[in-house]
């Protein structure tokens, strides 16, 4: 009988490095975008994609270093989970993005008190 | 017919157990982004809706939040060292990173609620416009996570205080770790897009 | 003081009205009936100690039947009740309800049947057939599949509830703002649907992740998933689309309570509030939801389809790959609920594109099925009739619906009863007559009987008939102008011909569910002749009919290995009898936590919907030492020893003997 390991002690054990480089890595990153936006004088669309870009770093470092996604035991199906909740989490916000400022651009608040009251027959 | 019996490997059971667990609670995670994707919609819609009242620009005050960011971040990185510790069975040491990551997410909850507070007296409560509701659900919703994630410590502490680094302690130790994390990624997107981005009227 | 102690509690929400008092009175009636009753036969301790506390998912999965059938008997009187308004009140005559009551009848039909019913049935048939299909001994998480069930109860107990005290919400079975605001609906009605779903839907929620776990790490060894049954793939999707669609409502029912009892402003019509993010946000669940009922269902049949056919499934990989497309897809249609909201036409024509392709996998589906039964030496049996009435009534709808995906159409029926008939015929056609076929196919693995075939198939011809007789005039009613959740109209109009034959087919139906239930005593009565001995009355082709009926407590003495899909048909073909090895078991141990648990969630949903805030946070706290006390507890299991497997395998084997 092959000797039993938990998951705490699997192929990859936790590290003091993976740590530090990660909360060193997240501080820059944080300090970077508070900078950024009390500084800067970019403008505003560069400062939001960088924003958005710093963000999806820190993401990435915190789900690899600290949620150790793609080192433990059946990762695979921690990945494959992850990836359907961001197709989930991309088609929610974007879609409802879209279609409200949609819907707004096109109605004015009254307008659509208007229609939802039709809708509830009120 | 032959009948053979043949017994229990229980370690091979629990760590078996351990796995499932593991992969379950990280699908409940993956639930709990979906609901705060939710929540981030809501804000997304409505945030420009201050209905004459003010607007993140006014509210937020960057560097008061930014030192909330950090105190996360580093009971994020407290509470790693405390699974290091768990991983070489050093029970003192963990109870030690444990007892810093609690005061620390305590810290964040109390500034959270002080600023929640600041902006109720200043009379821009949740009732004041369709912005101010999505905002203080949203950042709310997450200090709610963090007050259940501080509870799950104590009791995780006083278990381990009881009955010392048994195996079961140690699966509640990498799913309350998991959790502890996930809060700190979470919070990566409010710091951005609530505040950062509200700060410059984005 | 004593007052507001208790909220918005007093003796003036009791019911007033004969209506709600004979609806009220039949619910408090019926509890009290089942109390004495089982006081009287002295069956308390068994009750809590064989079923209430279970962790077994056979019988978690009967418990989940008892209730959506119970629930179905009151949603099929509510239906009635609307035939009846419908097919009466035109011109002078103004019916036999009020428009507040037909709209709160309206109002609960759909909660009750989509939430307590169709969910209901899915999660029982899951937790009956999912474990004992992928050789597997249980659910990955007992505690939480039992904690699953009673929150489902408590929900349900909850939306009963508001029957007997205050009253049922009027705005519709998704509540819409600003109907559903604090403004127009001052009762607590829309409270008690808020917190009634919020509870049952955080148990679908731990369900669905539950389930995916199962399959995903508790399937039998050499079980591949492109060896897994078509149950269990359906179950599968249907499952994640449950853990990543259910959040959605959570959020969308926490934030229209905050804007009730907090006086926030997300859809309310002034101070920065968009009712039509909550449109949005509900459908964003809502048509996920959808497949997530029909998927299951859809698994039912493929099992159902290739073992009366005595044939393998046809197109097993395009099966599974139309599955997961249905998947993706679901989460990107969500607008073709509210197309005529006003969106642009870019947007419109978006989702109208993705609703018409989502039918695609649909479709293929269908031919597969078909294609199943081509040159099949079909038998049919009354599962089977369920499918084929399933193949009229689906395509009708489904045709119905690829037409509605246009926007230009869709802007045409919105919101009239053309829109009701498709999706009604989706749900009940899709879902319903699914779940029944599932029901009479694996009854005799639960029970350890076969139900009364004849009974059951006059119970399908009156519920076919009826069902087209009910549904069909709808969709000419819808093309002449009628709208839904009508509750008036005038004679000179010439609709209520049909509308009285729309009500004779309500009828049938009816008496089509007497016949079913005649069916289920009959078969009770008749049990001993109806034993099922060999544990496979149906030629099965899955491992569920590898074991005795009704299954045993260990599910299987010995792991079965898999080395083929169908793997009991290809083991019958071969002659091949697997060794016997008896092992040792382990079982999770009763417990009654699951139980408080659920009722100290009620508790605080009662508290919420009436204002008493401290039962709330009282009932709160009680439920958070409930899970504290649960988790320090490190033994949930206990062995089941060889010995005794093997004493209770022989007790079977010597049992059918006996019969024989």
């Amino acid at each position: 009988m092959k000797p039993v390991i938990s998951e705490h002690e699997t192929a990859h054990p936790l590290s003091l490095v993976r740590y530090v480089v990660g909360f060193v890595g997240c501080v820059v990153l944080t300090l970077t975008a508070y900078l950024l936006v009390t500084r800067s004088t970019w403008p505003q669309g560069a400062i939001v994609g960088t924003l958005a870009l710093l963000a999806l770093l820190q993401f990435i470092i915190q789900m690899v270093l600290f949620l150790h996604v793609t080192e433990e035991r059946g990762s695979h199906w921690k990945l494959v989970t992850m990836g359907l909740m961001l197709s989930v989490v991309l088609i929610l916000v974007g879609g409802s993005i879209w279609i409200m400022n949609n819907l707004n651009y096109r109605m004015t608040p009254q307008q659509i008190d208007q229609y939802m009251r039709s809708q509830d027959s009120l | 017919m032959s009948e053979v019996t043949t017994t229990l490997n229980m370690h091979q059971i629990e760590a078996r157990a351990t796995e499932k667990t593991t992969f379950g609670f990280w699908v409940y995670l993956m639930t709990d982004c979906v609901l705060f994707a939710g929540l981030f919609s809501v804000y997304a819609v409505l945030h420009g809706n201050t209905f004459g009242g003010p607007s993140g620009h006014d509210l937020f005050k960057l560097p008061y939040v930014l030192v909330e960011t950090m105190v996360l971040l580093t009971s994020s990185f407290t509470c790693g060292m405390a699974m290091l510790a768990a991983q070489r069975r050093d029970r003192t040491q963990v109870l030690a990173w444990l007892g810093v990551t609690f005061l620390l997410g305590l810290t964040f909850l109390g500034m959270e609620l002080s600023e929640f507070h600041n902006m109720v007296l200043d009379g821009n409560s949740w009732r004041r416009s369709g912005f101010l509701s999505s905002y203080f659900t949203l950042v709310g919703t997450h200090g709610l996570h963090i007050t259940f994630g501080l509870l799950w410590m104590a009791v995780t502490c006083v278990f381990m205080i009881k009955k010392g680094l048994t195996e079961s302690v140690l699966k509640r130790l990498t799913l309350l770790s998991l959790f502890w994390h996930f809060l700190d990624v979470i919070w990566i997107f409010i710091f951005t897009i609530v505040y950062l981005f509200g700060s410059r009227g984005i | 003081m004593f007052a507001s102690l208790l909220g918005k509690l007093s003796w003036s929400q009791l019911p007033q009205d004969a209506i709600t008092r004979g609806g009220a009175g039949s619910i408090v009636a019926g509890v009290f009936a089942i109390v004495v009753l089982i006081t009287l036969l002295g069956r308390w301790k068994w009750l809590w100690k064989e079923w209430l506390t279970t962790q077994d998912p056979k019988k978690i999965g009967v418990m989940y039947i008892i209730v959506a059938v119970v629930m179905l008997l009151r949603g099929a009187g509510d239906a009635l009740l609307m035939r009846t308004q419908q097919a009466t009140a035109a011109g002078a005559s103004g019916g036999i309800l009020d428009s507040y009551h037909f709209q709160q009848i309206v109002s609960a039909h759909g909660t009750i049947m989509i939430f307590f019913v169709a969910m209901g049935l899915m999660f029982g048939l899951i937790n009956l057939v999912l474990p004992l299909q992928i050789g597997a001994r249980d659910v990955a998480f007992p505690f939480l599949n039992a904690t699953s069930f009673w929150l489902f109860f408590a929900g349900m107990a909850l939306v009963n509830l508001s029957l007997v005290i205050g009253d049922f919400s009027a705005a519709g079975w998704l509540s819409y703002p600003p109907l559903s605001e604090l403004k127009y609906s001052p009762t607590v009605g829309v409270d008690y649907w808020i917190w009634a779903l919020q509870i049952a839907g955080v148990g679908s929620m731990l369900s669905g992740i539950n389930f995916l776990v199962t399959i995903i790490k508790m399937r039998a060894p050499g079980m591949t998933f492109m060896k897994m049954p078509m149950f269990a793939w359906s179950v599968m999707a249907s499952m994640t689309l449950v853990a990543f669609a259910f959040p959605i409502l959570t959020v969308t029912l926490a934030l229209l309570a905050l804007d009730r009892t907090l006086g926030m402003h997300f859809f309310t019509a002034g101070s920065g509030g968009n009712a039509m993010m909550y449109v949005n946000l509900i459908w964003a669940w809502g048509h996920p939801e959808v497949y997530i009922l029909v998927l299951p269902a859809f698994g039912i049949y493929s099992e159902i389809v290739a073992t009366f056919a005595r044939k393998k499934l046809f197109g097993y990989t395009s099966m599974v790959w139309a599955i997961w497309a249905i998947v993706v897809l679901s989460f990107t249609v969500w607008l073709h609920h509210f197309f005529t909201m006003g969106a642009g036409a870019d947007v419109n024509a978006f989702f109208g594109i993705m609703t018409g392709v989502i039918a695609i996998p649909t479709g293929v589906k269908i031919f597969n099925w078909l294609f199943t039964m081509y040159r099949g030496r079909i038998s049919f049996k009354s599962p089977m009739l369920w499918f084929m009435g399933f193949v009229v009534v689906f395509t009708i709808g489904g045709v119905m619906g690829v037409l509605m995906s246009v926007p230009a159409i869709d802007y045409q029926v919105h919101n009239s009863l053309f829109l009701v008939a498709h999706f009604h015929m989706m749900i009940v056609g899709g879902v319903v007559f699914g779940y029944f076929a599932g029901l009479t196919y694996w009854f005799p693995k639960i029970f350890g009987f076969r139900l009364h075939e004849g009974l059951g198939k006059l119970a399908f011809w009156f519920w076919i008939g009826g069902f087209l007789l009910a549904f069909m005039p709808l969709y000419i009613l819808g093309l002449m102008g009628a709208t839904r959740r009508l509750d008036h109209y005038d004679a000179s109009l010439g609709w209520q011909p049909l509308f009285i034959v729309a009500g004779i087919g309500a009828l049938c139906v009816g008496v089509g569910i007497g016949f079913q239930l005649l069916q289920l005593i009959v078969s009770i009565w008749q049990r001993d002749q109806r034993r099922d001995l060999t544990g496979d009355p149906w030629g099965g082709r899955t491992l569920e009919w590898s074991v005795p009926s009704p299954a045993p407590v260990y599910n299987f003495t010995t792991t079965p290995v898999i080395t083929d899909r169908d793997q009991f048909w290809v083991d019958k073909q071969s002659g091949k009898k697997p060794v016997k090895q008896y092992e040792d078991v382990l079982l999770p141990k009763n417990s009654g936590a699951s139980v408080f648990i659920a009722g100290f969630a009620f508790m605080f949903g009662f508290g919420m919907v009436w204002h008493i805030y401290w039962l709330s946070v009282l009932a709160l706290l009680a439920l958070v030492t409930t899970i504290i006390v649960r988790a320090s507890n490190d033994e949930p299991e206990y062995i089941l020893t060889a010995k005794e497997v093997e004493k209770m395998d022989h007790a079977l084997s010597r049992r059918k003997e006996q019969y024989v």
